[in-house]
Order: structure tokens, then C-alpha cells, then sequence
């Protein structure tokens, strides 16, 4: 299958991640479950790429996927991940850790449970310094004391040779990102990597991820459920809704003037700031299940301006002004016929 | 009473609430190790009242207390400190009363995780109609049967569901069979059962997503407005916050900093605190702008710092404030805890 590049837009440099018609299937007793449904993006270098969706849209899946994390019985049955000019998507597994580390970089929600309890946080830094990078301990230790004076951490100098728990979740966080970086990726995939934290601790990781990633030219995929954190931190946004992704574009446009009825109703539903309203615009219902996706647009019985071709015909993603979306409303065609 | 007040009172009234919380190590430990006890304040002298039909919100970060003071309205918690009147009742000695059921009867509350709690064992008809059963709210009919109890109490469940909007045939399904917006509109109807005039509400939508959590959030202010219900709403999202509630209170390390009018507190907040938590929301509308990254974290409730517990945190902290606990002084339109707004130096 030769996987035909969707252009978005002609760009001049080349993308550092390629991710074409992925597919990622289940197998469960009661047979396949499609997870992630031809999954189509690119990302820029130095590059942020949010990915946004409520709960078992297929967010954190991409991630892993992109990472190879994918957990069994999860797997990639069609489709490709090219990262910079080199497919990865079905490198053997010593291969592939070789890659992920070195060239790209993962923070995950939980920063407790993705540092060992049991060594100090200086020798995971270490050990993944010298894992990758050609340095002697002394160099990797400097380095690593570095990167968390980077990453903000007071006193990194005694703070290095204290365990995880010593370290309090905002922290955490940090020697996660410090970790991350640690190998000078290009890319870094953070899943929710805010989520578990308070409001005032988020802020300072998103302006550190921020910062961090401007100063290494790191590019970043950033899945999280926050349209807040995808609106101050993102240049583009794609938006997942069943295991698709249902439009895609710069963040100001997809934020500003949705062109899919469910990332409008999703921006709706979102209590702000600036606005008072009586009550909140609700989408209907709940997201559909992995075993029950409706025929056509996955969306259409939750959409208020569903008509027939929706129900069955599933739309791909089609140009809608600045963003792409996949919806029927916005082909000319259908607006022309409704 | 003949005569109706001008002002009616507040349906609550908390006065000078305080929790501490024994989190020494065990005996031995102690003996052995030499540790000491260890008490956390987890509340620690906090006021509010709460006007019948309005809402109440108290927002912080995790470990300010807000939680707590949550369970020790409703009495899963013995205050330490202080007192909770309830309509004019004190509601710690009624609920150890013969009246308890009474009063129990008149608050309800939601929780926070739709997964933890509601039985998984038991059908939504047994959930919505457990506090019904409990209340005897439904009166047998004359003749005395089991069985006109039993359709009376099916009936106000399948009330109750369709109030919250669910349909009456979901009560046969287990909580499984539902998602975890609809497991909320569960706990609601539970709550709502007994016709409670106040419900107190802990994160109810924290652990939803933000299209559900709007449904959830709809819901409740139509019940509020069809049912005139005051609550108390905990959540650590000020937009939520701001969408829910008509004042808000915001706490750090267990005390009460500030208490404002929803309009004058997002307009115009006092306290430093209260100014760097709204500057931390990361909002829509300001795509793109940069805000003022917050310094610092909470310091560890163990040993919180003395004076103002914000000081190390504080852009504004003199001597004073290292040395002294401001007091919650009133102001119009509220009431904040800040030496440096009491002095005007902010």
C-alpha cells in the first residue's frame, strides 16, 4: 500500500513526524476494536502540535503509537510513521528504543509513577544521558545537574541525589521534563503531562515545556483534554472525536471559528472566563464506544445539523477555510445540495 | 413568628470551623524512632454563610481543606472547632440528636468520583431509592401493603431519574452500564430524593469531560432554579467557579483568604493569592498572551509557614506578614485576609 501524502498547505521544510493513515486495532473476544481510524498529520519542525479530545477519543493512542509504547493486544495494522525521512512504525524493538529517547523524547500524565521510587532522580538522569549520548559519568552528571537547574528545580546540586518521593508533584513534573530532554530529542511527546497537577503548578509547565522546547528546537506533540493549555501553547490543534481526527488546523482557527459541529460544541461547552452565560452549549449524549461506532460520521447522532449523507457516508478530512475538517457540511457539494 | 423579616437569614451559617487531623506515626514508631505527634490543620477557623437558593463556591488547590469542610457540613466529619447552624439549628448537636434523620433529610450530597460511589451491586432503582426507603418518605397507603410502598417509591425514582434526565426504564441497569456523566446525574437524583433544601457539592464535575460536565453543570442550575436549592460547590476550576456561583470563597492552607461577590472577586480580586490563581487559568480567550508564571508551590500543610501562610509565595510580604495571621477583615462586597490590602499597599 502506498500511502499517498495528504498536503497541507505547501511547506518548505520537510515534516519532522509524518503520521499517514494510522490504524490501531484490538483484538478482543468479541473481535476487532478499531481504535485509531486513518490517522493522518505532520509536525514541523520545532513545531507544537496539540492533540485534543474528551476520554477514549484516541489521544494518548497516537502518542504511544508514535512512541511505540502501544500496549498489547494494541497494534499498528496499517499505516505509517515516518520520522524524519525514516519509516518507524515497524522498526524491531531495540531498534526502536534506540530512537525513542534519543530522537524523541516522552513526558507522561503521572509523574510519580514514571520515575523509578527506587533510584535517585540523578541516576535515571544519568543513565539515560549515558545511554544516549557519548559522555563520560562525569560529564552526564554535570549535565544532568544542569538540566534541572533549567527546569527550575532550587538547589539541583543536593536535589539530585534524592528519590522521587522526596520530590513534590510540580517537581516531579519537572525532573520528568528534565528527564525528557535529557538526550536532546526532537520531538517530545507529552501525554496530559499537566493533568495531575494544580492550577498555579500548571502554569509554571506549560511555560516551562514552552520555553524548554523553544530553546532545545524541540518539536511537540502536546495530548491533553485542556483546550486552555492547547490555546496558550499550541501553533496548530487537531481535534479527535472517536478515534479519527476530525479537524485539524492553527489554533486560533480551530479555537476561534470551528468549522466541525463537534469542536464548536466542544468549544461551546467550556466554561469561561471572558463570557456569562446562563447555561452552558451541551453536545447531547456521550462519546460512542469502540464497539459500537455509528455508520457514517461517527458524530452524527450527537450533530444538530446531521443530514442523510452522514449517516452513511464517512466524510474525510476536507478544507474548511484555514482548518481542515472532517465533515460533509463544509464540502461545497453538500452545501450546495442542502 | 408573625412578623417576616426584612433580611431572611442564611440557610447556613459557619462560624470559626476548624479540623485538625492526627497523622502521627504509630505508637511504636514513636517510641522507638522518637517521632513526634503530628497534627495537621487541615481547617482551621473558617466563617461563611450561605443565602437560601444561591451558591456557595470554595476553590483552592489540593490540600487547602476545601474538601474537608465539605464533609464537616454535612457531618461525615466531627468539627474540632466551632459550629455549623443549619436554619438556625446547631447541626453537629442535632445530628447526634433523636433529630438527626430530620436534618440529615434536609442536606445532601454529591461526590466527586461517579465510579466510587455508587454500589456497584445494586440496581439504580435500589441507589435513587435507598434514601426514600431510609426516610420512609413515602407514606404506605391506608390498607398498609408492602406492595403500594414499593410502587410509590418506583414511581419518584423514575421521577427523580427523569428530573436529571435519564430515562425510567434506566432504573433496572446497573452503574456499570452507565458513563461516567450519567453515573453523576445518578448521584444528583440519590441526592435529590429527599427533597433537601441544601446540597453540597465536592468537585461534581471534575472527573468528567468538559461536554458532559456541561450537561451536568446545566442540570444542576435548572434544578437550583426550578427547586430554589442552595449549595455549597467545591471545585479547583475557577471558570467552572465562575459559571456556578453567585460567591466565592477561596482558601489556602486551611483558612479562608478571601470572600467575595462572583462579579467583584473575577473583577476585582484582593488577595495576592486570589490574583495569582486567576492569572494561572489558562483561558481561551487569552490565546497566545503570556500570563504571570506563579511562583512557588503550597508549602507542606505539616509545618505551614507562620504568620500569613502565603507569605513565601507573596510578591507583596513585609515583616509583618512573616510574623502576624491576618484576620478576615470585611470589606464592601466582601471580606479578605491580607495585611497588605488592610494597609493599603495594595
Amino acid at each position: 500500500m502506498t500511502a499517498v501524502p495528504t498536503n497541507e498547505g505547501t511547506r518548505t521544510v520537510r515534516p519532522l513526524l509524518q503520521v499517514r493513515h494510522l490504524r490501531v486495532e484490538f483484538e478482543s473476544r468479541r473481535g476487532k476494536l478499531v481504535a485509531l481510524d486513518d490517522v493522518s498529520f505532520d509536525i514541523a519542525p520545532g513545531e507544537i502540535l496539540g492533540v485534543v479530545g474528551e476520554s477514549g477519543a484516541g489521544k494518548s493512542l497516537t502518542g504511544s503509537a508514535i512512541i511505540g509504547l502501544l500496549d498489547p493486544p494494541g497494534r499498528i495494522t496499517a499505516g505509517e510513521i515516518v520520522f524524519d525521512g525514516r519509516r518507524i512504525d515497524n522498526l524491531p524493538f531495540e531498534e526502536m528504543r534506540r530512537v525513542r529517547g534519543r530522537q524523541i523524547g516522552a513526558i507522561f500524565q503521572d509523574p510519580l509513577t514514571s520515575l523509578n521510587p527506587l533510584y535517585t532522580v540523578g541516576r535515571q538522569l544519568t543513565e539515560t544521558i549515558l545511554a544516549h549520548l557519548p559522555v563520560n559519568p562525569q560529564q552526564a552528571r554535570a549535565r544532568a545537574i544542569r538540566l534541572l537547574q533549567e527546569t527550575g528545580i532550587p538547589a539541583a546540586q543536593a536535589r539530585i541525589d534524592q528519590y522521587p518521593h522526596q520530590f513534590s508533584g510540580g517537581m516531579r513534573q519537572r525532573v520528568v521534563i528534565a528527564l525528557a530532554l535529557a538526550a536532546e530529542p526532537r520531538l517530545i511527546v507529552a501525554d496530559e503531562p499537566t493533568t495531575a497537577l494544580d492550577v498555579s503548578i500548571q502554569a509554571q509547565i506549560i511555560a516551562l515545556l514552552k520555553r524548554l522546547c523553544r530553546d532545545h528546537g524541540a518539536a511537540v506533540m502536546l495530548v491533553t483534554h485542556d483546550m486552555g493549555v492547547i490555546a496558550e501553547t499550541c501553533d496548530r490543534v487537531a481535534v479527535m472525536y472517536a478515534g479519527r481526527i476530525v479537524e485539524i488546523g492553527p489554533v486560533q482557527s480551530v479555537i476561534h471559528h470551528p468549522s466541525h459541529p463537534y469542536t464548536a460544541g466542544l468549544m461551546g461547552s467550556i466554561p469561561s472566563m471572558d463570557t456569562d452565560r446562563e447555561r452552558l452549549l451541551q453536545i447531547d449524549g456521550a462519546m460512542p464506544r469502540l464497539n459500537a461506532i455509528p455508520s457514517g460520521c461517527a458524530f452524527h447522532p450527537r450533530c444538530p445539523k446531521a443530514f442523510e449523507r452522514c449517516l452513511t457516508e464517512r466524510p474525510d478530512l476536507m478544507s474548511a477555510g484555514p482548518t481542515r475538517a472532517a465533515c460533509w457540511l463544509t464540502s461545497a457539494t453538500a452545501r450546495a445540495g442542502t | 413568628m408573625s412578623a417576616v423579616p426584612p433580611v431572611e437569614p442564611p440557610l447556613v451559617r459557619v462560624f470559626d470551623l476548624a479540623k485538625t487531623f492526627d497523622v502521627s506515626a504509630p505508637w511504636l514508631a514513636r517510641v522507638i524512632e522518637r517521632r513526634p505527634v503530628q497534627h495537621v490543620h487541615a481547617v482551621d477557623g473558617v466563617s461563611f454563610s450561605i443565602t437560601r437558593g444561591k451558591t456557595l463556591a470554595l476553590v483552592g488547590e489540593s490540600g487547602c481543606g476545601k474538601s474537608t469542610v465539605a464533609r464537616l457540613l454535612v457531618g461525615l466529619l466531627r468539627a474540632t472547632r466551632g459550629r455549623v447552624e443549619f436554619d438556625g439549628i446547631d447541626a453537629a448537636v442535632t445530628l447526634r440528636s433523636a433529630s438527626a434523620l430530620a436534618l440529615r433529610r434536609r442536606m445532601q450530597m454529591i461526590f466527586q468520583d461517579p465510579y466510587a460511589s455508587l454500589n456497584p451491586r445494586w440496581t439504580v432503582a435500589d441507589i435513587v431509592g435507598e434514601p426514600i426507603r431510609e426516610h420512609h418518605l413515602v407514606s404506605p397507603e391506608p390498607d398498609g401493603s408492602n406492595r403500594s410502598v414499593r410502587l410509590a417509591t418506583r414511581e419518584r425514582v423514575e421521577e427523580l431519574l427523569r428530573s436529571v434526565g435519564l430515562a425510567a426504564t434506566d432504573a433496572l441497569k446497573f452503574p456499570h452500564q452507565f458513563s461516567g456523566g450519567q453515573r453523576q446525574r445518578i448521584s444528583i437524583a440519590r441526592a435529590l430524593a429527599t427533597q433537601p433544601e441544601f446540597l453540597v457539592c465536592d468537585e461534581p464535575t471534575s472527573a468528567l469531560d468538559v461536554s458532559v460536565q456541561a450537561q451536568v453543570l446545566n442540570i444542576m442550575k435548572d434544578l437550583q432554579r426550578t427547586r430554589g436549592l442552595t449549595y455549597l460547590f467545591i471545585s479547583h476550576n475557577l471558570a467552572v467557579v465562575r459559571h456556578v456561583s453567585d460567591q466565592v470563597g477561596v482558601m489556602y492552607l486551611g483558612r479562608l483568604v478571601e470572600l467575595a461577590d462572583k462579579g467583584e472577586l473575577f473583577a476585582r480580586p484582593r488577595h495576592p493569592y486570589t490574583r495569582m490563581l486567576l492569572d494561572a487559568i489558562p483561558d481561551i480567550g487569552m490565546s497566545g498572551r503570556a500570563r504571570t508564571p506563579v511562583q512557588g508551590e503550597v508549602p507542606n500543610p505539616l509545618s505551614p509557614p507562620g504568620g500569613c501562610a502565603f507569605h513565601p509565595r507573596c510578591p507583596h510580604a513585609n515583616e509583618r506578614c512573616r510574623q502576624q495571621r491576618p484576620a478576615l477583615l470585611a470589606l464592601p462586597g466582601g471580606a479578605v485576609a491580607c495585611h497588605a490590602v488592610e494597609e493599603g499597599r495594595l
